[in-house]
């Protein structure tokens, strides 16, 4: 499958300070005891795509990034790691490695995603229409990421804020109209031409945007080399091509033709019309009516995938989302974990100890070698590996990550504890994030707090 | 509204207790449009044939085949020419049907029309429930108990569901913009799941290019809302009574769906909704103007319409017999051999037709007698026309008693109204339209009541129509007779738009062109028009929003202390107000007090004054009535400091009438405790090393402050005397 794929994995995200740090960099957060971009490397994996750039933000952390992928799956896939300088948004970040592309079409994945939405879905979309840009589209969950409804009162209780307007054509094929979540606060004005051509459109609030784009290289350079203002592919790049869909600048086929002008391209895009023809042979899509009656006039097509509502998808971009993540992939999502589950619906490590009267609910995940002390209780959490925890400590909804250490009589609710840290005895914590290597001290009672240092 | 509301129950509660009701019909046998003028102005529109049968003939055959049980038809124009037609065709002798008429000579618009029904249904309370709204001049098969059952249920559901509208799908041109119909093409919102109506948008002609702006509650209520071009408005509603209160209510409703449906989708006080009902297999199509003349009579030619076709009785016409390639004749028409009579064409009872002539795609009806060599293309031959040898003919509409004298051409779009005879061998210019009776000036267009539906319509036909042509009745050849009528310079696009002959190919290419432009000017402004911005443009915005912001505040403050003048409101209330627009435009305590000042100073310039002298009384005693108001906000010196530099500013917008007077308004509200000297002073100090420009007030003043200065002086020297008296 001649695509090349470009894993955007970001850097030190300021969103999800401070679980993030110098040590752990956005890309390496772990999910489930394992890192987030391990989720992301095992479904292109599945779907059979394994010519991969992971493109990380800050040398540091491409470092740690490169390090973590060749100990972990250097010999199944062919992954190359590129550092790019810091904040130059996704569309900078291309255009630093352009150099690297040189496939026909890119699909172009973000790096925090957990979910088992198939990518090589898109991609063939994407060739089947001959698109310039395919986006995948999944459903806003409902309230709040957590279907599982668990702990998530207060998720419920919090109408979702909207993340995309996408405009979509009748049969739910192209991407006609797209603007940020927070324009549902002003009128939406869609432009007449796209709007008349198409006949009608859908215009959606319950779609987001995956973050996983298929783009046609030619496309992609020529707007990112024309356009050198754009940084962000959402934000800028794709608005535009969905914009200047029935106008386009980029003519695609051409550039083709001129770069590689042999015989065998020919072929190629024969071979693509006549999979168009064989596709959806019945109907010219709106493009080509449109083409036809003006001449000299060039459109490409902007598609879109939708992805099955029951699939799961969840992006890694806020520590409420880290929360959910964590809480989903041991319980409702758990074929994401790869683990396998025990009768309680749990992952106790054979290696962790418990102590007597402790008990471990189901949805919960207790890592190699940590040490549970007696009459604890663990419900729907995630405890890494070689944690100590006290006695009479009682854990809900919370992420404890690799050596953390809990004191006696603690009591922890959705909480992070970031590894290395450390709980005195008796602390109690609601809603709070705690620093790797913190130290909180003994009985204490903290809510909805942010343990760092300064 | 509550009676209102009382009455809306009352009637509910008729329809609950005496179900099955009678399926009742609203018909408007006024189109309250100018569009088929001058055919109009001697024959009221829905009895205009189509296909040799008047069109409300065509509504009236489908409402009965419907079921529908009463139908009152509404007659403003020539009201006795329709009682006529009905009385002569039996409807009102229809076994079925029930047919009344209620005549109205007052209305000028749909709106007027619902609002006379709304008055009589207070005496006589005809109309029982639910009802269809359509005019009388809609060609339709579609059935209607199915929507009308729809709607019923809806309504028991939710009170507010007050009308059902139908549309049908049907893709514009992408070139003209306009519907086959020759309508504009019509932007609306849908809600995919409920099919309630969420906006609707007739594009105007006026500014045919750039974007549909959807309200913004619209998404944020709605996950998904479904915006078409692609659908017509078949223009046939189930109403709910509440519909004619509504337009009672709303006097100002014209228009039924500029203004009625628009208003009920803006106004969420009320919360009434439309809902929509899309048709799919049945016909539905309304007679709006000359080009849906044409595209109407070839569906009717083609059965889209059937049972409402040429060769089936189904309003007391004649049938006739259908031929080969849709050819319908009838059995008394005379054709020479050698006539040719091409597809698709109607040729009626009585009628002559002589040797070599070509018809092709035309209706030709009763009793006319055409003469040898004779083309006619893609024509509408009303009733009795004679048309002498060697005429051609080519898309055009000609009415009754025409007569059209040897090697006359007629030129494509053109309509000769009744009688109008023309000349020997002339050639009537294309889209012309010629009428025995002169075109009506602004005076005399009260005898007929076919009015435009929009103000702004009416301005412009007026002014069109006084370019009256004086005495030209041999305007179409010597032995002609007939005004050949000006056409009004806004309707000139309208001419080939909305004419029975097809659209020139050279417009095509012109407007192609056109489109072409019209991108590439979008490209050079791009607008982004609501999209996500490139970042140059959301830095540019982003600085402005803030300066907006205050812009608006400005206005609504300034709108607030205008009201609070004019109804003499309590100061506690103004101020609650101001309080409450600061707190929602997120505004400072200064912009507050600046906002004030304005609104103030701005009031005393808007009243009338002659001289500098009145200018000043007028602002001493705004500033005199409302000083609490302004003192509420002036508390602090940062706030009276703004106030001057408002003031300031204010003096150099032009007019600059207050400029003169700066140094009086400081010192009177200097006097009047508004602002303190510490703040006049202070202001002069910061002013004191601006730019020479910018001192000009300073130094007007110069006198005043050197003053303030000496008081205090004086006053602390008062103090330290007092002290020293200690």
């Amino acid at each position: 499958m001649d695509f090349q794929v470009v894993i955007l994995a970001g850097g030190f995200s300021s969103n999800l300070v401070p679980l993030v740090s110098k040590e752990v960099p956005k890309a390496l957060l772990p999910v489930a005891n394992r890192p987030v971009l391990s989720y992301v490397l095992d479904l292109l994996e599945s779907n059979n795509l394994k010519d991969l750039i992971v493109v990380v933000e800050g040398e540091d952390a491409a470092l740690k990034v490169g390090g973590w992928i060749s100990s972990a799956c250097v010999d199944r896939l062919h992954v190359e790691v590129a550092a790019v300088a810091e904040n130059v948004g996704t569309a900078g970040a291309l255009r630093a490695i352009a150099h690297h592309l040189t496939a026909n079409d890119i699909l172009i994945v973000s790096g925090d995603i957990v979910s088992d939405i198939p990518p090589g879905a898109v991609a063939a979309t994407h060739r089947r229409h001959d698109a310039a840009v395919t986006v995948m589209l999944c459903a806003q969950p409902v309230s709040g990421p957590s279907e599982s409804g668990g702990s998530g009162g207060k998720d419920k209780t919090k109408k979702p804020a909207c993340e995309d307007i996408v405009g979509l054509d009748s049969w739910k094929q192209f991407l006609l109209y797209i603007a940020k979540g927070t324009e549902i606060k002003k009128d939406t004005r869609v432009n007449k031409s796209i709007l008349c051509a198409a006949g009608k459109m859908e215009l959606r609030s319950d779609l987001m945007d995956s973050h996983i784009y298929a783009f046609k290289r030619s496309v992609l350079q020529e707007v990112l080399d024309q356009k050198p203002a754009f940084r962000s592919l959402k934000q800028d790049v794709l608005p535009y091509l969905v914009r200047t869909q029935l106008r386009s600048d980029v003519s695609s086929d051409q550039n083709n033709v001129e770069e590689n002008g042999n015989g065998k391209n020919n072929m190629q895009n024969n071979e693509v019309v006549l999979s168009q023809v064989l596709s959806n042979a019945s109907l010219p899509s709106f493009h080509q009516v449109y083409e036809s009656g003006l001449d000299s006039r060039k459109t490409h097509k902007c598609c879109v995938y939708i992805a099955d509502e029951s699939k799961y998808f969840v992006r890694l971009n806020s520590i409420q989302a880290f929360m959910d993540v964590n809480r989903d992939v041991i319980g409702d999502a758990n074929h994401l974990s790869g683990y396998s589950f025990s009768a309680h619906h749990n992952i106790v490590h054979p290696s962790a100890e418990l102590g007597s009267k402790t008990t471990v609910g189901p949805h919960c995940m207790l890592g190699e070698g940590s040490q549970v002390g007696d009459k604890c209780s663990v419900k729907r959490s995630v405890i890494g590996r070689h944690c100590r925890i006290g006695s009479n400590v009682k854990i809900v909804n919370s992420v404890v990550m690799d050596h953390a250490t809990i004191g006696d009589g603690c009591s922890i609710q959705g909480s992070v504890i970031c590894s290395n840290a450390q709980l005195q005895e008796r602390v109690t914590l609601r809603d709070c994030q705690v620093e790797a290597g913190y130290i909180v001290c003994a009985g204490g009672e903290h809510k909805g707090e942010t343990f760092a240092r300064k | 509204m509550g009676g209102q509301k009382k009455g809306g129950a009352r009637v509910s509660e008729d329809a609950e207790e005496q179900s099955p009701q009678r399926l009742q019909a609203i018909l408007l046998a006024d189109s309250f449009a100018t569009k088929f003028r001058p055919v109009t102005l001697e024959r009221p529109k829905v009895l205009l044939p189509i296909v040799n049968v008047p069109m409300i003939g065509y509504t009236l055959a489908w409402l009965e085949y419907a079921g529908i049980e009463e139908v009152f038809v509404f007659c403003c124009a020539h009201a006795i020419q329709i009682i006529e037609y009905l009385e002569k065709s039996e409807w009102y002798s229809h076994p079925n049907l029930v047919v009344r008429t209620i005549e109205s000579h007052k209305s000028i618009s749909a709106g007027d029309a619902l609002r006379y029904m709304y008055e009589q249904q207070a005496e006589t309370s005809q109309i029982q429930g639910d009802f269809v709204l359509v005019s009388g001049d809609t060609v339709s098969n579609m059935p209607l108990a199915d929507l009308i059952q729809e709607h019923r249920e809806r309504k028991k559901k939710d009170e507010k569901a007050i009308m059902t509208m139908a549309i049908k799908q049907s893709k514009s041109s992408s070139l003209t913009h306009q519907s086959r119909l020759g309508t504009d093409q019509l932007f609306i919102a849908v809600d995919p799941l409920t099919k309630q109506l969420l906006h609707y948008e007739e594009d105007k002609i006026d500014h045919p290019r750039g974007s549909v702006c959807l309200d913004k509650s619209l998404l944020e209520s709605n996950p998904s809302v479904l915006v078409s071009n692609d659908m017509q408005d078949c223009y046939i509603d189930i109403c709910s009574p509440e519909v004619l209160s509504l337009f009672e209510d709303n006097f100002d409703y014209q228009h039924l769906r500029r203004h009625f449906v628009k208003g009920v989708l803006v106004d969420d006080i009320m919360g009434y909704k439309i809902f929509t009902h899309e048709i799919h297999s049945s016909y539905a199509a309304r007679i709006d103007n000359f080009r849906s003349y044409d595209t109407v009579s070839k569906d009717i030619i083609q059965r889209w319409t059937y049972p409402y076709v040429p060769d089936i009785n189904f309003s007391g016409n004649r049938p006739l017999k259908l031929g080969r390639q849709g050819i319908y004749r009838a059995c008394d028409a005379v054709l020479s051999r050698s006539a040719d009579v091409g597809a698709s064409s109607v040729i009626g009872y009585g009628t002559k037709i002589g040797d070599g002539v070509k018809i092709l795609n035309s209706v030709i009806g009763n009793g006319c007698s055409i003469g040898s060599n004779v083309v006619i293309e893609g024509s509408y031959i009303w009733n009795n026309v004679t048309i002498e040898d060697g005429c051609e003919i080519r898309n055009a509409i000609v009415c009754d008693g025409v007569k059209i004298r040897a090697g006359a051409v007629l030129e494509p779009g053109v309509v000769l109204s009744f009688n109008v005879v023309v000349g020997r061998d002339f050639v009537v210019p294309a889209y012309s339209k010629v009428s025995l009776l002169q075109q009506p000036t602004t005076e005399d267009s009260d005898e007929e009541l076919e009015y435009a539906d929009s103000s702004s319509g009416t301005a412009d036909h007026l002014s069109g129509l006084n370019l009256q042509m004086e005495s030209k009745a041999s305007e179409l050849g010597p032995d002609g007779a007939g005004y050949i009528w000006e056409v009004c310079e806004g309707a000139h696009d309208e001419e080939w738009k909305h004419s029975v002959a097809p659209i020139p190919k050279d417009k095509l290419a012109e407007i192609t062109q056109a489109i072409d432009d019209d991108d590439t000017d979008d490209e050079s402004v791009v607008p982004t028009s609501g999209e996500l911005k490139s970042d140059a443009d959301s830095i540019n915005t982003d600085m402005n929003d803030p300066n907006d912001d205050y812009c608006y505040f400005e206005k609504e403050v300034e709108g607030t202390v205008l009201r609070a003048v004019e109804e003499n409101i309590k100061v506690d209330l103004v101020t609650l107000e101001i309080n409450g627009l600061r707190l929602s435009y997120n505004m400072e305590s200064a912009d507050c007090a600046g906002a004030t000042f304005y609104s103030m100073m701005k009031l005393a310039v808007d009243t009338p004054h002659n001289s500098a002298s009145e200018l000043y009384k007028n602002a001493a005693s705004i500033i005199t009535k409302w000083k609490e108001l302004l003192g509420f906000y002036v508390k602090k010196i940062d706030e009276q400091i703004e106030v001057i530099m408002k003031f300031e500013e204010m003096c150099q917008e032009p007019p600059k009438e207050l400029g003169p007077l700066f140094t009086q308004i400081l010192h009177l509200l200097y006097d009047k405790d508004v602002l303190q000297e510490d703040a006049i002073l202070r202001w002069a100090e910061e002013k004191a090393g601006a730019d020479e420009t910018d001192k000009v007030y300073l130094k007007q003043c110069e006198t005043f402050i050197q003053w303030l200065k000496e008081a205090s002086e004086e006053e602390d020297e008062d103090d330290e005397d007092e002290e020293d008296d200690d």
